[in-house]
């Protein structure tokens, strides 16, 4: 268990410290690289849960779609001397104030939580088994989810033609 | 040891049960991992370097020339002099630029193609890992690489850079598209997609082969569509040389620069392997139903000549694509994808699971 134990403090610090730096850091396309580190680390640990197909999903959609269209958009809007301004007093007040009574939420929540063993049988997270789950309108069928974020995605292309599209005069 | 060119598995199995026996299992993995890493590396690095000399051969051969003939018998040893001056040339440090993100572009791209070579199956039993998402995986951690070649187009600081990163970074995530749906094409086909799973369903024939008209598509598709997410000609304008001077690696020099350099190749390498893994039947030798004695001949060649011989033919392939069309221009690069190859591969997909669906391949 030590190998699995050394890959979890070795995966949360990663996280830890590259989600600190995506907030401290001035320079925002290093703020979204942090970002990129702390994406893979959660991927790492969707790697050691054995849940293959997420762990992929989680670097395919986040580290290589989210975040190359974040460092797209910096690449188009920013300049490389480009730093942000100190926060105002009361907006860092205010912004700690929250993060603090967030993060002390869910530390007592878990502290207090008595986590269960589940004892329904594993299964095996196969490409057979989420195709499966994903289109099937049994018990534990996604469906009606799947087919509501096609609708949606549908709409976003849609409305993202429109916005591109050439005027053209009438 | 029991050491079998035809079935690595006693092979990695032994050398896992000598370790396990001699070392706690925590340092057992680590010594695991270090073996693995060590040996991909010196692979990546050969690799890197034979591929260089073979695109300057090629490239001299498509032209009419020698190409390097001075150092070594037939300038076999060119490279390796070429990677001595790299290694000892000196790092130019550039003023405002974004020095972190600029050190630390070459190696994203670097650890891209490192992570997704992990996964190839080189012979039976003889693949890093074998993961149950195997095709997944390779498209995932391979759509990392475009990040570093966006950060280093950015960071320099140079107009050009940036412009490269730009039109590197819209072709690639245009080009992923086709990529992914024409991998899928034969995920469909196989029913799986561990890779060493793949390999195997094609014991009694390659999809190319098996998979009728839609496979031998999907496979034109595949090559078109990867050629261009490794930047390679025709789809090499991020960093055309006469137009922007090199595009996002221009401000790099020395062992950075080779670094870049390196991961090309090695992208092109993974390309072909994947290429081979997926259509041409990975390491499996050359069947014909029917041939008997062909087909002993052919299986008794080692499936790690067969997986190298197939790898060289594809990037045989790819290298003549380069030296044969011009360069194509950004719009051009775009409509191409959007307006033909995404259709085409759409189509070619449903295409393919109708196939499936009423039995008609082999």
């Amino acid at each position: 268990m030590t190998t699995n134990l050394t890959m979890f403090w070795l995966l949360s610090g990663v996280i830890l410290v590259f989600s600190l730096l995506t907030i401290f850091s001035k320079r925002i396309l290093r703020a979204a690289v942090s970002l990129l580190f702390v994406l893979v680390a959660t991927a790492g640990f969707y790697f050691m849960l054995g849940y293959e197909f997420m762990a992929g999903v989680q670097v395919t959609l986040y580290a290589g779609g989210i975040v190359v269209l974040i460092i797209f958009s910096i690449l188009l809007t920013s300049h490389v001397t480009h730093k942000f301004d100190k926060p105002l007093l009361a907006n860092l007040l205010l912004g700690g104030g929250i993060a603090v009574l967030g993060s002390a939420t869910a530390i007592y929540t878990i502290l207090n939580h008595t986590f269960v063993p589940s004892t329904e049988p594993a299964i095996t997270p196969d490409m057979h088994t989420i195709g499966h789950a994903l289109l099937s309108v049994d018990r534990n069928g996604y469906v009606l989810p799947f087919e509501v974020i096609s609708v949606l995605l549908l709409a976003a292309m849609i409305a993202g033609i429109i916005i591109a599209r050439k005027e053209t005069k009438q | 040891m029991r050491f079998d060119i035809y079935d690595f598995t006693s092979f990695t199995q032994d050398i896992d049960r000598l370790l396990q026996e001699n070392l706690t299992p925590f340092w057992a993995t680590v010594a695991e991992l270090t073996i693995v890493g060590v040996v991909i590396l010196a692979f990546y690095a050969l690799v890197g370097l034979f591929l260089v000399y073979a695109e300057r051969k090629v490239c001299a051969f498509m032209q009419n020339r020698l190409g390097p003939n001075r150092v070594g018998p037939f300038g076999i040893f060119q490279t390796i002099a070429d990677l001595i001056k790299l290694l000892m040339k000196e790092l130019i440090p550039i003023k405002h630029a974004d020095k972190i993100l600029f050190n630390l572009a070459p190696f994203i791209v670097i650890i891209a193609s490192f992570m997704a070579i992990a996964a190839i199956p080189f012979a039976r039993g003889l693949h890093a890992i074998d993961l149950n998402i195997g095709v997944f995986y390779v498209f995932a951690v391979s759509s990392m690489g475009v990040i570093g070649i966006l950060l280093a187009g950015w960071s320099s600081n140079n107009k050009y850079s940036l412009i490269g990163a730009m039109r590197s970074g819209a072709m690639v995530v245009s080009y992923e598209l086709s990529v992914g749906l024409s991998l899928l094409s034969i995920v469909i086909f196989a029913g799986t997609m561990q890779l060493s799973g793949i390999v195997e369903s094609q014991a009694d024939g390659w999809w190319i082969f098996k998979g009728h008209i839609p496979a031998f598509i999907a496979f034109l598709l595949f090559i078109t569509a990867s050629t261009a997410e490794t930047n390679r000609g025709p789809f090499d304008l991020a960093e055309a040389e006469s137009e922007l001077t090199a595009g996002f690696h221009t401000e790099y020099s020395g062992i950075r620069f080779a670094f870049f350099f390196l991961a090309e190749y090695m992208n092109m390498f993974i390309v072909a392997s994947i290429a081979v893994t997926i259509f041409l039947g990975g390491w499996m030798p050359l069947q014909f139903g029917g041939l008997e004695g062909f087909n002993t001949v052919m299986a008794y060649i080692p499936p790690l000549v067969w997986f190298f011989l197939k790898v060289a033919f594809v990037i045989y392939l790819m290298m003549w694509f380069k030296w044969t069309f011009p360069r194509l221009r950004i719009d051009q690069i775009l409509t191409l994808e959007w307006k033909y190859l995404l259709p085409l591969s759409l189509i070619n997909t449903v295409l393919i699971a109708l196939v499936v669906l009423l039995g008609w391949h082999f």
